[in-house]
């Protein structure tokens, strides 16, 4: 099937498939299972009797014939015994699902609706339970798990911290951490303090739009586009010809010779870091931008009585005042750097000494096929972006109450 | 507040320019390689491109037409033509016959030669006359400096989109970038919409603890999932593919757009919700009738974002995607690919680059006032 055909398919099935399970949830929840009204004992008892075969009895044999279906697959081993915990636990589950839904002796219509709208949060919620469940949770586990495993003929093998060590020793890892330390000082610094002058500039220009709007367009654009584009500015030719790369040019222009910028040791990381501030001070730009606007006009207003002169003003009244969304500013553009991957990726791949974790981390995943290895420095990038997450985690719920 | 007593004005110029000096280092990284994409490899490596915005002195060697197209006019053996026949070179300002004096004669002079007298005009006309018939197989050698205006072509993008023979050519990449990216944009979407209502407006145990899963997964780098999933989509049998990719796409982005709905879904007001409940709406009901289409401007910001990170992502496509046979790769990786074997062929990676730029800066400039409106409400406060 081509595949443009398989994609319309797809979001057919998708879409449909979506609003189908949340409107026949809710139907089937509303009409059959805790339908809004009374129900006297000896109805409630032949519904409990039918909730026992449609609630519990088909769910759980379905459920226990999928965990045989393993079972006969596999040999008996711990595994075994963690799948058998969570097949109790499931059927434990309907058992109290059942109980929960028919209630005891006669029931009375809010005793339905009520317990019908204790269902429900789960019914909406339960397909993005699962993606974010198996798609971002389980992983960060079996990560883990891997990251103590070494890949054997035929299977895998425990072996503790052995892939840390190994990782630990290795040259290769150290240069992608010192790189990434200055990834993670230079590109948040030198992207909220761009972003920081150009929103305060352009607040008060009648063009400030337009000049904002240019600014933040290469947020649209990927960063191998960027890569491409940037690879173009740091072109290199002999001495003896025309330069077609600007900074070159420039560098010919007051005098140099022309350079290979991204092989020069240590300062071709600060050209790849050029990029990302590149794409990143537009995002800073917007927020900062908006937190400016937001300054009560007072404090500026009495500043100036007070007679306090434009620095001032903006380093005494109006930084302080947007402090936490600069560190919000900060935190985000982290999380960007700590993943920088298709930078580097496209522009070096990690030579002349310009590796980070994530192209690290790829390099052993798909390129010496070393899962063990792989692991243990995506472990490091989770360890890295751990405070953050339980930063964010406090202040939203701060903000929650 | 700029005309409050006590504001420099003569500050107002600075802000200006320096404005005017950010926007241009900003745009100019990206000015220069969409110039290079309209111009020739020939172009492109004689010179930098922003000298192709002005008119450029060019050293060229043409030659006369071959002796055998000559005529015979009042005894003259003559040959008459156009030095740059199918060339667009612009105005000759000197030139000459010999590679030692190419700047020998001004146009409209006449140099005198071994096999004659050769007039060359700054339109590039020549007369080139004389008393013996012209011998040889070639034309005479011209030298001529000429100003040439600013050229550009749409010949690179016709060959990278329109030319079913190049294997470089980008429009099956850019229809499997199409192919990945509008389902894995839609489908979260949907999901995320339902549990952002849950989020915000039911009421049940665990809730809070749901909010701050979702806030904490915000950060979680994808790179984790990498090798769990891919064992995964083996293990369930569909392995390497646009399914995998649309699930991989569809969890990665599953927290930011929950995230984002339910702080928008949470700022509608409550009234509007309890008088459709009071009139006996169901939750359901409430949800695709009320807070879908109110919800539209959140909705609009998340599929901005959503389809951005998709078209321009490169590492899940990678991995979860692109296998050996090369059949599926998107842009981004047939653009690293090129940069990888055509790294000096900069009309190649130009005009490549900005096929796959196209789009996100279309939708970046259509909907910049929803891409904001996202970006506030999503960064984490």
């Amino acid at each position: 099937m081509h595949p443009a055909l398989q994609g319309l398919v797809t979001i057919i099935i998708g879409v449909g498939g979506c609003v189908g399970y949340f409107f026949f949830s809710n139907f089937v929840l509303d009409r059959f299972l805790l339908p809004a009204r009374a129900y006297s004992a000896e109805e409630a008892a032949v519904r409990r009797r039918s909730g026992t075969i449609f609630v519990f009895a088909l769910p759980a044999l379905v459920i226990l014939a999928l965990y045989l279906l393993y079972f006969t697959r596999n040999d008996f081993g711990l595994a075994a015994v963690f799948w058998l915990l969570i097949v109790a636990a499931l059927i434990f589950g309907l058992w109290r699902l059942k109980d929960f839904m028919y209630g005891t002796g006669a029931v009375s219509a809010g005793h339905n609706i009520s317990h019908a709208n204790m269902i429900r949060p789960w019914l909406f919620l339960l397909p993005a339970i699962v993606a974010l469940g198996l798609y971002l949770t389980y992983p960060v586990f079996e990560t883990l798990r891997l990251s103590m495993m070494q890949r054997v003929a035929g299977g895998y093998e425990w072996v503790g911290f052995d892939n840390y060590t190994q990782m630990f020793g290795e040259a290769k890892f150290w240069e992608a951490m010192r790189n990434n330390m200055f990834w993670l000082i230079v590109v948040p610094a030198m992207s909220t303090v761009f972003g920081l002058i150009v929103a305060q500039l352009t607040d008060r220009i009648s063009w400030g739009n337009i000049a904002k709007m240019l600014i933040f367009m290469p947020m649209a654009i990927s960063f191998v586009g960027a890569s491409v584009i940037w690879k173009l500015v740091y072109d290199f030719r002999p001495a003896d010809q025309d330069q077609i790369g600007i900074l070159n040019a420039l560098w010919v222009g007051v005098g140099g010779e022309p350079q290979l910028w991204l092989t020069l040791p240590f300062w071709n990381n600060f050209f790849l870091m050029a990029v990302l501030i590149w794409i990143q001070t537009g995002f800073a730009m917007v927020i900062l931008s908006a937190a400016l606007r937001g300054i009560p006009e007072e404090t500026v207003e009495a500043a100036i009585v007070d007679g306090a002169g434009p620095f001032a003003i903006f380093f005494k009244i109006k930084v302080p005042q947007i402090m936490p969304t600069i560190v919000v500013v900060w935190t985000t553009i982290t999380l960007v750097v700590l993943k920088v991957f298709d930078i580097v990726y496209a522009m070096t791949n990690g030579q002349w000494g310009t590796q980070v974790l994530a192209n690290y981390m790829y390099d052993k995943l798909f390129r010496a096929n070393d899962w063990g290895v792989g692991s243990a420095s995506a472990m490091i990038i989770m360890l890295l972006v751990t405070p953050i997450l339980v930063w964010n985690v406090r202040n939203a719920r701060k903000e929650m109450k | 507040m700029d005309n409050i007593a006590g504001t420099k004005s003569g500050l107002t110029w600075a802000v200006h320019l320096s404005v005017a000096f950010l926007v241009i280092l900003w745009l100019f990284p990206t000015v220069g390689l969409f110039v290079s994409s309209f111009r020739t490899a020939d172009q492109i490596a004689s010179s930098g491109w922003w000298r192709s915005m002005f008119a450029t002195e060019q050293n060229l060697v043409v030659r006369t037409a071959p002796p055998s197209e000559q005529v015979q006019q009042d005894g003259l053996y003559v040959l008459e033509g156009d030095l740059f026949e199918g060339l667009d070179a612009g105005d000759i300002s000197q030139w000459g016959t010999s590679s030692r004096a190419i700047d020998a004669y001004q146009p409209g002079e006449t140099a005198e030669i071994k096999d004659g007298r050769i007039t060359v005009q700054a339109d590039g006309t020549y007369r080139f006359e004389s008393e013996e018939e012209f011998t040889g197989s070639r034309g005479q050698r011209v030298f001529a400096t000429a100003t040439t205006p600013p050229q550009f072509t749409t010949e690179n993008y016709q060959n990278m989109l329109f030319n079913p023979s190049n294997r470089e050519g980008m429009s099956k990449a850019f229809f499997s970038t199409l192919t990945v990216t509008i389902p894995s944009t839609i489908i979260p979407i949907l999901i995320a919409a339902f549990a952002a209502y849950a989020l915000a407006w039911m009421d049940f145990p665990g809730r809070a603890l749901l909010i701050a899963a979702v806030v904490a997964l915000l950060v979680v780098p994808l790179q984790l999932a990498l090798i769990p999933l891919l064992k995964f989509h083996n293990a369930i049998g569909i392995g390497k593919g646009y399914l995998g990719v649309w699930f991989a796409h569809t969890g990665f982005g599953l927290p930011l757009a929950i995230y984002l709905l339910r702080n928008y879904m949470v700022g509608l007001p409550r009234d509007i919700i309890e008088n459709a409940k009071v009139d006996g709406a169901t939750d359901f009901q409430i949800f695709v009738k009320i807070i879908l289409p109110l919800s539209f401007p959140a909705l609009a910001s998340f599929a901005i974002f959503q389809f951005l990170w998709t078209w321009n992502d490169l590492l899940v496509a990678m991995v979860f995607l692109v296998d050996a046979t090369g059949e599926t790769t998107v842009m981004t990786k047939q653009i690293v690919e090129l940069l990888g074997t055509r790294g000096g062929n900069w009309e190649i990676l130009a005009t490549a680059a900005f096929i796959s730029m196209a789009v996100p800066i279309a939708v970046f400039f259509a909907m910049q006032r929803y891409l904001v409106r996202g970006l506030l409400a999503g960064s984490v406060k």
